[in-house]
């Protein structure tokens, strides 16, 4: 009964914490305090429900549990890391991205390739790729260049998609500015149209993150050597041992959210003239 | 529309080609060892053939995937468990589910953090990181646990299929329903409209356009869902199913046909949503 009432109150502090930030002057200050009031909030509750109802921990862990589960398997959680991380996901991301940007530059020159290649690219971009999973696992064997081959796939269409529209998106004023200028195609594309599509190039970046995890984790279902976070998680779901499990999550979710950030934050950099950037 | 027609169809046509030139390519070295083995010597055009008739292929070429799938969609009852149609319905059924759920969850969301201020500082950049995390990852742990509470059949996947889709579902109304200017909200203020008026006949309706473009986004990730959730299943039934049961027999024909038909699922319920939208969309004067 105790800890269902603590979760009740830690409810109800949160939101009125919250409520009372938002009615604060908007600042960075209250901006980044109020989602994180509300993620203690939420797992403050977690901790609160699952041991107020006594809710079975094969079931659902309780964030104190996974936490500790957490730090006693960081060994463990390390060879996933780098297996599934570092070997699969982020080779095959730099891959893919890389050789959809080069192909974009390469196909922006003739519009009849644009204008067969983009319907095309945005069809299967929308298609279930990750459905090419077992295929590729077949042909790559069960190591990691397989799940870096699913990667590869996954994030090369929408990459892209985003490079062929961004090239596209100065206009003609721009263009003959530059021709004024006596601009070769060379000095057009790097002085003018690269830099006019990083906005473009960037939304691709920052969808392929997520798409380059999802891909190398799933594909590890089809088959992998005894190491890897997609691996562990079918394997732990299977020995219920939901613990470990959530532990990965948490793994995934830190990477996940740092590899975006990272890109995003990057992006500020690059493309600190974009209105979208400039509060 | 009409003007890229020759440049797609010569795309597609050129990958088509390519397909089966890899198909030869991939299939050749199992073509070769047969060929040793019975003593035989392979000229270029029975190679050729062989490659793109064996039983299990490395890469199958078109054809033998387009026999496959019109032996397990027509020829077939579309109750047995072998019929391809039946396994699309398995897997249709709970993307559907999924996209309703996710669709009505992502509304009530948008609609929420666009008016309270509270929740849109608190429970916005929550939206956001959720799609950072490889949610796909849990779903067997989803699977199993709501297995193990008694809930088994559509709703697990379905759930999968809403969390991948509600998402942006909450992006886009949430934009849609703030893309209003100053000056419409305005006007609707001189004509003393009330919160509710002014979300029923300025908001709501602004925002459609963008509704439909994240439906249609949320549509296709729901179907992934769908199949990523069939996956840990055992195998049971759905497309997902099929592709894990013919990678586990090295049924390549088995994979490709399915593949094919994901993907055929995936374009006509994203041109069903754009049909949709373009009548809507006449109708309201917005397009």
């Amino acid at each position: 009964m105790g800890w269902l009432i603590f979760a009740v109150v830690a409810w109800i502090v949160g939101w009125m914490l919250n409520v009372w930030l938002a009615r604060r002057p908007p600042s960075r200050l209250t901006g980044l305090a109020s989602p994180i009031v509300f993620g203690i909030t939420l797992i403050a509750v977690w901790e609160g429900v699952v041991n107020g109802f006594e809710i079975n921990q094969v079931l659902l862990p309780a964030p104190s549990v996974i936490a500790v589960r957490f730090a006693s398997s960081t060994a463990i959680l390390w060879v996933d890391f780098v297996q599934t991380v570092l070997k699969g996901a982020l080779s095959g991301y730099i891959i893919g991205c890389g050789s959809a940007f080069l192909i974009a530059v390469a196909i922006d020159r003739f519009p009849f390739l644009q204008r067969g290649l983009l319907p095309v690219g945005n069809f299967v971009a929308a298609l279930p790729v990750i459905g090419m999973a077992p295929i590729l696992v077949m042909w790559f064997g069960f190591d990691w260049q397989s799940k870096a081959a699913v990667v590869v796939v996954m994030v090369f269409f929408p990459m892209l998609v985003n490079t062929v529209q961004g090239l596209q998106s100065t206009d003609a004023m721009q263009r003959d500015l530059m021709r004024t200028y006596a601009a070769g195609y060379w000095k057009t594309l790097l002085k003018l149209r690269l830099p006019a599509a990083m906005p473009f190039v960037f939304n691709g970046l920052k969808i392929g993150t997520t798409l380059a995890l999802i891909g190398a984790i799933v594909a590890e279902f089809f088959g992998s050597p005894v190491k890897g976070m997609g691996f562990r998680i079918s394997t732990s779901v299977g020995q219920l041992a939901l613990d470990l499990v959530w532990a990965e999550i948490v793994v995934a979710a830190i990477v996940g959210s740092a590899f975006y950030g990272l890109m995003a934050l990057v992006e500020k950099r690059v493309t600190f003239w974009h209105p979208s950037q400039r509060n | 529309m009409r003007r890229s027609v020759v440049p797609v169809l010569s795309v597609v046509g050129f990958l088509l080609v390519m397909w089966y030139a890899a198909a030869v390519w991939l299939n050749a070295p199992w073509a070769y060892d047969k060929a040793t083995r019975s003593g035989e010597v392979l000229t270029t055009s029975t190679l050729v053939a062989d490659t793109w008739s064996q039983e299990k292929p490395k890469l199958p070429a078109p054809h033998q995937v387009g026999k496959e799938i019109w032996k397990t969609t027509v020829e077939k009852k579309i109750t047995s468990k072998r019929s391809l149609i039946y396994h699309s319905w398995v897997t249709l059924s709970a993307t559907l589910l999924g996209f309703v759920m996710g669709t009505g969850l992502g509304i009530l969301l948008a609609v929420g953090i666009v008016y309270n201020r509270t929740m849109d500082m608190s429970v916005m950049p929550w939206v956001i990181a959720s799609q950072t995390i490889p949610i796909l990852a849990i779903a067997p742990m989803i699977i199993v646990v709501l297995n193990a509470v008694g809930i088994s059949g559509l709703l697990p996947k379905a759930m999968i299929s809403m969390y991948l889709s509600f998402f942006p579902v909450v992006v886009g109304m949430v934009k849609g329903l703030r893309s209003p200017d100053q000056m419409q909200l305005d006007q609707m203020r001189t004509w003393f409209a009330s919160k509710s008026q002014t979300f029923w006949k300025l908001r709501l309706p602004a925002s459609m356009p963008y509704l439909f473009t994240s439906l249609k986004i949320g549509m296709a990730a729901s179907l992934v869902g769908a199949i990523v959730g069939e996956l840990p299943t055992g195998a049971v039934a759905g497309l997902g199913a099929r592709l894990l049961a013919g990678s586990y027999y090295g049924q390549t024909i088995q994979i490709w046909s399915a593949l094919l038909m994901a993907a055929a699922l995936a374009a006509s319920l994203v041109g069903i949503i754009g049909i949709i939208q373009r009548v809507t969309l006449k109708r309201m004067g917005m397009a």
